[in-house]
């Protein structure tokens, strides 16, 4: 499904982000991606949306090479994806309900589909009492539930989610990584950036594990325990 | 899937305007400024072009005729200068039309009708007034009636003002080309401040820009609704401006009539309401959408 061949990212000689990462993700996988910040976790999702471009290697998602695809049809690329970003990345001119909205809208959806899912999706992270506040009346946990229903809600086959837990209560916490359990149970494929140990340690999925770039432990049924 | 694509484009477009009304009210403040400025460098190039145009027509040649030259010869003479290239027209004054015209300027002066009962004859000459279609074609005029040395031709008076014709020509085509560079350097301050300005307008939405972008919106997608909210700015900022210029107009003309009898600049405007209007509209939205579309590009590569 997802295929990191010899990738690196190199910013100067001084700092490598990431180091000939060689990597391969299976159809409806759950992989966590650990490590201390600074790991290159947030970086290697990055390039698989192409945020940003690779130094070297090549990355496939389903036999099309990412890195490869011209600037003008990345929006395809793009649309396969769901990603919660660690920063939101919320339109700050846009309420709740507009801006998974246009996550919709600008994948061509049709404006009942949109009527219908938004709100839905709105329920699912618990926030449909929200749907009109801007980013700026929401709290940073409401505003990375608004960013996990995007991501949710055109149904892409793949969502990566980047420091999910960061902001969140641990109850919200364990309500959305059940969450994300289910929608890979249902068969998408979930790639999960965190430096949270005990969540890792009770998913019980596969876990890679990043340090300085490198991938130092890739193990089905993985703990997080440095 | 292209009307919903236009609809949510347009609405997008609209949106942006609204919820950055501050930041999109003072875009349009801008915007009408330009277009002032441009709106009064075609007032000035209306007021300059009348002005030149009425000074052009107060200068001319006239050759004054023998007392016994005959009219024929002279029409002969007019013909000839009618037909070279040069020549804009030229009317004839008969002896009687310029003593006629001689007796009503003088017609409170007793003395001078007086004068001309006791002189029994016609003492004034026939004359004819040429003009040319550039000022600084005279020189060639006179030198043609110079060579043709015409015996029924008493004199010219090119020489007599040629001094004051030859300077007039030349401060009158200098003004002309000193007010197009004027215009245009005008024009370009105008237009790099709306430019620049737009830039800034969209400056601040880059983030916006780059998370559409990573949400999956194609580049026209985002960039419709900037298109729509630049054509929004240069209307609306054209719009504002042709308001302005109502009372502008207005009130200037009686301080504007004393300087330039010719031009009254209401009347002006009333006048090409419509073209200046259409100028104005067509230029912001232009300006509008050009800067938008410019400025946005460098945000969309990501």
């Amino acid at each position: 499904m997802i295929q990191f061949e010899n990738v690196s990212k190199i910013y100067s000689h001084n700092s490598i982000a990431l180091k000939n990462i060689q990597l391969h993700i299976k159809p409806k996988e759950f992989v966590s991606i650990v490590g201390a910040s600074g790991a290159g976790k947030t970086t290697l999702l990055k390039l698989l949306i192409r945020e940003e471009e690779p130094t070297e290697g090549k990355i496939f998602l389903d036999g099309l090479e990412v890195t490869a695809v011209d600037r003008s049809s990345l929006h395809a690329v793009r649309r396969r994806i769901g990603t919660v970003f660690q920063d939101y990345k919320l339109l700050p001119s846009k309420t709740a309900y507009e801006n998974i909205a246009f996550a919709m809208e600008a994948a061509g959806r049709l404006d009942e589909e949109i009527d219908e899912d938004v709100p839905q999706a709105l329920e699912l992270v618990g926030l449909k009492d929200k749907m009109h506040n801007f980013p700026n009346q929401l709290s940073g946990g409401e505003k990375q539930r608004v960013a996990i229903a995007r991501a949710l809600v055109n149904r892409p086959e793949v969502i990566l989610a980047d420091e999910l837990t960061g902001n969140l209560d641990p109850i919200t916490t364990w309500e959305i990584i059940k969450l994300l359990q289910k929608i890979n149970d249902l068969g998408t494929t979930v790639i999960l950036a965190t430096h949270a140990k005990d969540i890792i340690n009770a998913i019980d999925k596969r876990v890679v594990v990043l340090e300085k770039g490198m991938i130092i432990s890739d193990e089905e049924k993985g703990k997080y325990l440095v | 899937m292209l009307a919903t694509n236009l609809k949510r484009v347009l609405k997008g477009g609209f949106l942006n305007f609204r919820r950055n009304i501050w930041l999109s009210t003072v875009t349009v403040m801008v915007m009408a400024l330009v277009l002032f400025v441009l709106g009064n460098l075609i007032f000035l190039g209306a007021l300059a072009g009348t002005l030149l145009t009425s000074l052009e027509s107060k200068i001319d040649i006239s050759v004054y005729f023998m007392q016994d030259a005959s009219e024929e010869k002279i029409m002969a003479m007019k013909q000839d200068l009618e037909a070279l290239p040069d020549v804009a027209g030229v009317s004839y004054v008969s002896r009687e039309t310029a003593l006629a015209d001689f007796r009503e300027r003088h017609k409170d002066n007793a003395l001078i009708a007086d004068a001309l009962n006791e002189l029994g004859d016609n003492p004034l000459e026939a004359s004819i007034n040429i003009r040319a279609k550039d000022p600084t074609h005279y020189a060639a005029i006179s030198d043609y009636l110079v060579k043709k040395n015409d015996p029924i031709v008493d004199k010219i008076n090119y020489f007599e003002n040629q001094l004051v014709i030859e300077r007039l020509g030349s401060i009158l085509s200098s003004t002309r080309s000193v007010g197009i560079v004027l215009a245009l350097f005008l024009t370009f301050v105008a237009i790099s401040v709306a430019f620049n300005t737009i830039r800034l307008v969209i400056y601040t939405m880059r983030e916006e820009i780059g998370i559409m972008r990573l949400v999956g919106a194609t580049a026209w997608f985002i960039r419709g609704p900037f298109l729509v909210s630049g054509l929004l700015y240069g209307g609306i900022a054209a719009l504002v401006t042709t308001l302005l210029f109502f009372p502008l107009t207005w009130l200037a003309t009686p301080k504007l009539t004393l300087l330039v009898p010719q031009f009254n600049l209401f009347d002006y405007f009333l006048a090409n309401f419509i073209e200046f209007t259409g100028v104005l509209l067509a230029v912001g939205m232009l300006l509008g959408i050009t800067s938008s579309s410019v400025a946005i590009r460098k945000y969309l590569k990501i």
